[in-house]
């Protein structure tokens, strides 16, 4: 049914129609009101049967979560950010012990300095946690990849988180179109475990495991992520036919074809990067866009097919290797190694700083020309930086950067939108 | 209370012998019958108390469930020297998760359980002191401040025994370990608050919070037993005396849990919805001495270099045990 | 595209404006995105939030900087944000207040852009006469819609009855058209001036 809703209500009802049987829930923002929405269909009993579980901490999310799918039960979470790193411990042991949990990461910031607003950081923070990974351009298809995502990770016996930009998405109003529980139904089938605590049937699971096998296990983590890479495009075909929509994939483009200069970007993004791509379409620029829909697996085969025939690509993330430089850039480079093709790297957005349209056309013709660095940084306030640099070169007690910028950018900022 | 109605014990050492009870009587160890639920050939210590405890508690507790158990264990000695692959000594589903997590998996198993109907399936999570007093404590509060239906045991050596024998918040004052050595004006460990557990417990209002050593596994069995009747969060703190960490011969291991009762340093008692409904009476009081002598973990308080005024300091605890819990049954207050 | 960004105060329903807003064009068979500056809104502090209408899917995510109507929800903004940054010359400005322009310091601002797509509504007074409470979300959608006519104010009267039951739907139904009414008057009265 076709609804004007907020982004988390309509993933909280995507969920609902998965049927979960756990749900655990710890407020951090902007994850929040899918829990709130999910706890009140359960509590009137319209979810149900349904146990939810307010717990104490992310840490303890998780570890609810991880007993309750041993134990068979379909179990679902939601965090952010610090909530995400808070319970990392359990992230990585959900994977290592095979269970498939489906977690919405509303992407967030890492403090410090505390950041509410969206950027990568968080999920991809967990990259190599051996869990999948999803990203969400719209809220469509947010609740499109919660769907697949529940028979995508019961399939593998494997987690999965679905990834969208927390507040861009999560507390945005838009229209979403909710499937039917019959079509949900009809899409995935009850959850049928591959290792289960039951008495009828006593095992042991979370063993000690040594060298003689340590390896295997991981190599078989692996094995199951390369499995998926068959296994989304399958689930998103069939996902068209149940629901007749396009949704998912490991990869999608736009206006690719003949495009000499190629965006990646993962996300909400997506929809701002196309406009503008429309815009210089029209004025004649050869410029096209790929969507990395998948980022656990990384498919690596897909990219390259979709970039190359280009001239050059820019990868635009919302996410930084300290250190480094690009995060999803890196891996894009893997995918293209050999050939030959010019690859930069724009950091953009970073705790929530707005991408215009405007920056994001100067930057695709600057990319074009091949003005660029190897890694920019969209609207960076190069003044702020070096005003912090030169503070500290003559100061040794120069004090806390983040007051210290915030101070120079003064209160006008904060009182303004953006 | 009635704690072991039957008074026969053989010769010195307070323990019932089954052949003087009758079948129903019996423990369930006595029992052919009985699920031995970590089975035989474990990489336990030799005398090892926690595997002791375990062994009883769990098989009180199938016995009780009618054989419908699912354990949740934290990381520690317990689960390292029950389960290398493939020689997992458990005969009921077990799960190992994480060092500070096992009162949430087993919130966690317990909803899974509820949500599909299969009520008479019964959920315990078990840890030791490290993971329960320290590293799990904040899953610990939720789990019962929800009151989620887990019976949850601790085994109490007193220090992190698995990492090689460091201070927990469970281990007691003066006490050696690899982070508190016998070194300068104040050796051992200091003398602080600890972290009181059982009383933590209570105070979280759960339904029955019980402790129990290893010395009298009867009353360890009756507790598991009581504990298994009722829903909720329930909590029983069991001392499981440790050779290797404490530096005693491993076949003091009983004689040590009994000591730490008898004389007061271990208060074994059971509580309901926070008040203590009933304590296991000191019935031949030592001194503290006599508990401490033995371990090499007390043994800079003696000999050349004693610390009398420590072992005094330690006395004062224990009087202060058997005053607050009325341990002795002259006992003032 | 039509953009809407609506200035407030924690409290003010800003963000249910804006949703609402979105809810009436979703009604009409358009596409609206709303949504809020994804601050750590808190009782009190200045809140801003957006709206867009389109007949197509509406792709673009950066927060509205030059809007086609501003709706002012707190008068004392005024002197702390600049609210008309970026507004469209055409654009349209419907201000809460039971004073006109020149009362509140804005006659420079009439004389620059006139006052055919300019109006001030006392929404705060609508809110307490027919919902009780002092919060003017509601009459300020039904005056955007009749200053505008960029939706109709029976979709403004559906997206209440969806957030709304009973008593507050109506209050609020009647504030709405209380507050459509005064618009449409006010705006006979400055095409007549």
């Amino acid at each position: 049914m076709l609804k004007q809703t907020e982004g988390s209500k309509a993933v909280a009802e995507a969920i609902a129609l998965c049927r979960p049987e756990v749900i655990c829930a710890y407020p951090i923002s902007p994850q929040t009101h899918i829990v709130e929405a999910l706890g009140e269909m359960v509590k009137s009993g319209e979810l149900t049967p349904c146990e939810f579980i307010n717990v104490e901490s992310e840490f303890a999310a998780m570890s609810v979560a991880i007993g309750s799918s041993a134990a068979g039960a379909r179990s679902y979470t939601a965090t952010a950010s610090q909530g995400l790193l808070f319970m990392v411990e359990a992230v990585y042991n959900a994977s290592g012990l095979g269970l498939p949990i489906v977690m919405t990461v509303a992407n967030r910031a890492i403090g410090a300095p505390i950041n509410i607003w969206n950027d990568h950081s968080d999920s991809l923070s967990q990259r190599d946690s051996g869990w999948m990974q999803l990203f969400a351009e719209t809220n469509q298809e947010a609740v499109d990849l919660h769907i697949q995502a529940f028979r995508l990770a019961e399939e593998l016996s494997m987690p999965i988180m679905v990834c969208m930009d927390g507040f861009i998405l999560t507390h945005a109003f838009e229209r979403v179109d909710i499937p039917s529980q019959e079509q949900v139904d009809a899409y995935l089938p009850p959850f049928d475990p591959r290792q289960v605590l039951d008495p009828k049937e006593p095992m042991s699971i979370g063993a000690m495991v040594g060298p003689e096998a340590f390896m295997e296990v991981k190599y078989l983590a692996h094995a199951k992520q390369m499995q998926a890479l068959e296994l989304i495009p399958q689930l998103s075909a069939e996902f068209k036919q149940t629901f007749g929509r396009d949704s998912g994939g490991l990869v999608r483009t736009y206006r690719a074809e003949d495009a000499e200069t190629m965006i990646v970007a993962m996300g909400s993004v997506l929809g701002t990067i196309k406009d503008v791509v429309d815009d210089m379409r029209e004025q004649g620029h050869k410029i096209g866009v790929l969507g990395i829909v998948s980022y656990r697996p990384f498919p690596l085969k897909e990219v390259r097919a979709a970039l190359v025939n280009c001239k050059r690509f820019l990868v635009l993330e919302k996410s930084l290797a300290v250190g480094m430089g690009g995060i999803v850039a890196t891996d894009v480079r893997m995918a293209v190694t050999g050939t030959g093709l010019k690859g930069y790297t724009a950091i953009a957005g970073l705790g929530g700083r707005t991408i215009s349209k405007a920056s994001l056309q100067n930057l695709f013709l600057q990319a074009e020309q091949e003005h660029l660095e190897p890694v920019t940084f969209v609207d960076l306030d190069w003044d702020a930086v070096n005003k912090q640099l030169e503070r500290e070169r003559l100061n040794r007690r120069s004090g806390p950067i983040a007051e210290n910028i915030l101070h120079d950018k003064g209160m006008l900022s904060a009182a303004k939108f953006g | 209370m009635s704690f072991q109605p039957v008074k026969f014990y053989q010769t010195g050492t307070f323990t019932v012998g089954n052949r003087l009870l009758a079948p129903d009587e019996r423990s369930e160890q006595a029992n052919p019958q009985r699920s031995n639920s970590i089975n035989s050939g474990h990489r336990a210590c030799q005398g090892c108390g926690e595997a002791l405890g375990a062994r009883y508690a769990i098989d009180a507790a199938m016995a009780e469930s009618n054989g419908q158990l699912i354990a949740v264990n934290a990381t520690g000695c317990l689960e390292v020297f029950s389960t290398p692959y493939p020689e997992s000594s458990w005969q009921l589903p077990w799960i190992h998760s994480l060092f500070g997590n096992a009162p949430a998996v087993a919130t966690g198993v317990a909803a899974a359980m509820k949500v599909k109907g299969r009520k008479e399936v019964r959920v315990v999570a078990q840890g030791g002191d490290g993971s329960t007093t320290d590293i799990g404590f904040g899953c610990l509060s939720g789990m019962f401040e929800r009151n989620d239906d887990v019976l949850y045991i601790c085994y109490d050596n007193q220090a992190y025994m698995n990492t090689g024998v460091q201070r927990s918040s469970a281990t007691p004052p003066a006490a050696r370990t690899a982070t508190t050595m016998p070194v300068g004006p104040e050796p051992g460990n200091v003398f602080g608050q600890g972290k009181n557990l059982p009383e933590i417990a209570m105070a979280h209002g759960i339904s029955y919070v019980a402790t129990a050593t290893v010395a009298d596994l009867r009353d360890l069995e009756y507790k598991v037993r009581r504990a298994m009747g009722i829903r909720g969060a329930r909590y029983i703190h069991l001392f499981v005396p440790c050779p290797l960490g404490w530096g005693t011969a491993s076949h003091d291991t009983i004689r040590m849990a009994r000591l730490a009762k008898e004389s007061g340093m271990f208060p074994v008692f059971e509580a309901e919805h926070g008040e203590v409904t009933g304590v296991l009476k000191i019935r031949h009081k030592v001194a503290i001495e006599e508990y401490l002598k033995p371990q090499k973990r007390f043994a800079h308080l003696f000999g050349k270099h004693a610390h009398p005024e420590m072992v005094e300091r330690l006395q004062a605890i224990a009087d202060r045990n058997i005053r607050k819990y009325g341990l002795l049954d002259e006992g003032s207050n | 595209m039509f953009q809407i960004r609506i200035h407030g105060r924690g409290g003010q329903g800003v963000v249910t404006a804006t949703e609402m807003l979105s809810v009436a064009a979703f009604e009409e068979g358009r596409h609206a995105q709303a949504f809020p500056s994804f601050g750590s809104e808190r009782t009190g502090a200045p809140v801003v939030a957006f709206c867009r209408i389109d007949d197509k899917e509406i792709r673009l995510r950066e927060p509205i900087m030059a809007p086609d109507a501003l709706i002012i929800q707190d008068p004392t903004l005024l002197h702390q944000i600049d609210v008309f940054a970026g507004l469209k010359p055409d654009g349209y400005v419907l201000f809460n207040s039971h004073h006109s322009f020149e009362a509140l310091g804005l006659g420079d601002l009439v004389k620059v852009r006139g006052l055919q797509r300019m109006c001030t509504l006392p929404a705060t007074e609508l809110g307490i006469k027919h919902i009780g409470r002092p919060i003017p979300n509601v009459p300020l959608i039904a005056g955007f819609a009749a200053l505008s006519g960029i939706i109709k104010l029976e979709s403004v009267i559906k997206a209440i009855n969806e957030k709304f039951s009973g008593k507050v739907a109506e209050g609020n139904i009647a504030a709405a058209t209380d507050a459509y009414n005064l618009v449409k008057e006010q705006m006979k009265e400055h095409a007549n001036a």
